[in-house]
């Protein structure tokens, strides 16, 4: 006899559904992660074309990676919601899911993003900027982990309000940069420790700096998401 | 089981124009309502709210369950909703579609539910290509079958007949039937054809 | 009316006060103000920049707490007050960056050193221009409000991030002698008195502004709803 659970739906199944539905969904149509690779090698050129043979003092370097990588997120990480705004499918998820899970499944999905976008942004940048040298591994890896959930989660929030928004494209990296400026300066300077060869305890100042605004990001997503997903 | 839908002092506005106000209703199991209007004066809108994907300016809505009040939150699990403003996820087949509503509603299904709503709505056939390749008629269809996946004791359909021809129509009635046997229908259409029995009428063109 | 005018007077009153009494090294009489090694009469700026650099922050603060109230009771009265208390908080933003800029320029020689101070403003005034991008970008008049005020939220969360990262990274060219971050003011009592009423001026004049822009744009919402 086919049947259906009644009464307690299981949030986490929600948020794992959402989340797998638009990584299928990314799979198929394949528009952010062909943008996102094409924004990471031509913007990587630029850069060595523009370095040529003098190279930049590893302080540059350090900043350059991340401001690579902070534009390659705005290029691709707003899609996430913008897309369910331009298919009108935005109801269809309302009327399935809470905002919550809403917010959870499309923030795993980010991670996810941008997890795969730095991985390739810091193996290319490593391998073709000859400048930059990383002499504390460890530092470095945790950097890259707590900076790209960082980046995630306040991206996801700005994304959602940017999808109620008219002028989607330009206003994101525009009310992004305030609110990812305190991430953006703490992983440039680890990363600079990073490249400096520094002990791993020398960066406990920037981890803890990271994991907070993590946690307040986050938090603050929670609660306000409601606002911004109901009409 | 039995289900009430109490909605009280219901008032939109919309960017300071007033939509309308003062809608009121109670409905019970069996009970079906109409919502006629000419086009613009409100029926999806008001559709939007009894579902709970919008929220009223002024006024609310109250869904008892089994005698039970249901949490806001879970309004949506109790209503489904067919309407021109509804889309689909189109790069995924139907049989997908369904699966995926069940599975974001945190519902796990067993058995062959599936392909028996698939069947009932007659698109067994092509539920596994992707929906946007179907036709019109097809996907509204499609919309059907997402909306009594859960099978929800509150039945919303905005403009119910669109798009479908004589056969999808007979479909459609067959549904309508069967939601008025069991729990609570709601029609927001032009076209009085599309609905014969009803037990309450809003117009809306008179509200204003 | 009364109020007004007495407001009037008193900013006036500072303004003459601030840029007339004397600096004399050794303060004798009353009337005298202490020179600030280094400064000089630029420190009369202390006056004069201080003042709308807190206010932007405090604006800030009151746009936000607008935006939870109207977050939580949907009332276009608050709107309007957030809107407005981040109007005049971008105004005074501009001034203080503007100020401190030229106060910069004038004792170390360049208009912009990315010292925390200087950063923090800039920060703030790139903060109300999303603002203002935003609001200007919906069209909906309840979304418009909803999103602005869970933004500000956002960016007002953020922002003490800065005061823990800023001495890590930035080296220091702010003057600590007169103001530091502990309170301790170490100015004479005629500058200490000088510079709260200052503070108190400026406050009193952000305050009429804000207090007219919401009347105004009070009547403009009645007006359209009847």
């Amino acid at each position: 006899m086919p049947s259906i659970e009644p009464a307690h739906p299981s949030w986490l199944l929600s948020v794992v559904s959402i989340f797998r539905k638009d990584w299928q969904s990314e799979l198929r149509t394949r528009y952010a992660i062909s943008a996102l690779a094409m924004f990471v090698i031509t913007t990587i050129s630029v850069i060595l074309f523009s370095l040529g043979s003098e190279g930049a003092p590893p302080a540059a370097l350090s900043g350059m990676l991340w401001v690579v990588i902070f534009f390659a997120a705005m290029s691709g990480l707003s899609r996430t919601f913008v897309a369910e705004e331009e298919r009108g499918t935005a109801m269809t998820l309302q009327l399935m899911a809470s905002p919550s899970a809403v917010l959870l499944g499309k923030l795993l999905f980010n991670l996810v993003l941008v997890m795969a976008l730095n991985s390739v942004t810091v193996v290319l940048y490593g391998a073709l900027i000859s400048g930059f040298v990383i002499r504390t591994y460890s530092i470095f890896l945790v950097t890259i982990a707590l900076g790209s959930v960082g980046l995630a989660a306040a991206s996801t929030i700005i994304a959602a309000i940017i999808a109620r928004a008219n002028t989607k494209g330009t206003l994101y990296p525009v009310l992004s940069f305030p609110i990812l400026l305190p991430l953006l300066l703490t992983v440039i300077n680890a990363t600079r420790l990073a490249s400096e060869g520094a002990l791993f305890e020398e960066a406990y100042g920037e981890f803890q700096v990271l994991i907070s605004y993590i946690a307040v990001v986050i938090a603050t997503s929670y609660m306000l998401f409601d606002y911004v997903w109901k009409d | 089981m039995n289900i009430q839908l109490e909605a009280s002092g219901i008032k939109k506005v919309f960017n300071r124009r007033v939509i309308f106000r003062n809608i009121s209703f109670s409905l019970r199991e069996r009970n079906t309502l109409l919502i006629t209007g000419r086009n613009g004066s409100g029926k999806s809108t008001l559709i939007k709210i009894i579902s709970s994907v919008l929220s009223p300016t002024a006024g609310s809505i109250r869904i008892v369950s089994n005698d039970m009040p249901a949490r806001p939150q879970a309004y949506a699990q109790l209503t489904g909703l067919v309407s021109p403003y509804l889309q689909m996820y189109d790069e995924f087949s139907a049989r997908e579609m369904l699966s995926l509503a069940l599975a974001i509603r945190g519902m796990r299904a067993s058995g062959t539910i599936i392909v028996d709503l698939l069947r009932r709505v007659s698109l067994e056939d092509r539920c596994d290509d992707p929906v946007r390749t179907y036709s019109s008629g097809m996907k509204q269809r499609v919309k059907y079958a997402f909306a009594l996946i859960h099978r929800p004791p509150v039945l919303l359909l905005d403009e119910p007949m669109a798009n479908l021809d004589a056969e999808g129509v007979a479909i459609v009635q067959d549904i309508m039937e069967e939601q008025r046997r069991e729990g609570i229908l709601i029609v927001a259409t032009n076209d009085l054809r599309d609905i014969r029995t009803y037990d309450l009428q809003i117009d809306l063109n008179a509200i204003h | 009316m009364v109020l007004k005018l007495f407001l009037g007077i008193w900013i006036c009153a500072v303004i003459v006060l601030g840029l007339s009494l004397p600096m004399v090294a050794q303060p004798q009489h009353w009337y005298e103000l202490p020179i600030v090694p280094g400064l000089e009469d630029k420190a009369r700026i202390v006056f004069f920049h201080v003042p709308t650099a807190w206010l932007s922050v405090i604006a800030f603060v009151s746009s936000m707490i607008y935006g939870i109230r109207y977050l939580r009771g949907r009332q276009p009265e608050d709107d309007i007050k957030s809107a407005s208390a981040a109007g005049l908080g971008f105004l005074f933003c501009v001034l203080a960056t503007a100020t401190g800029a030229i106060w910069a320029k004038v004792s170390w020689g360049t208009y912009w050193n990315w010292d925390p101070r200087q950063t923090s403003i800039f920060v703030l005034l790139l903060i109300y221009g999303a603002y203002f991008a935003l609001r200007s970008s919906i069209e909906v008049e309840e979304k418009r409000a909803a999103l602005a005020a869970v933004y500000s939220i956002i960016a007002a969360v953020t922002m003490p991030f800065f005061m823990f990262i800023m001495p890590r990274i930035l080296a220091s060219l702010h003057p600590e002698p007169i103001l530091n971050v502990q309170g301790k003011i170490q100015m004479n009592t005629t500058m200490l008195l000088v510079f709260l009423s200052s503070l108190a001026g400026f406050t009193g004049l952000y305050y009429w502004m804000w207090n007219l822009h919401v009347r105004a744009q009070g009547v403009e919402l009645h007006r359209i709803q009847s």
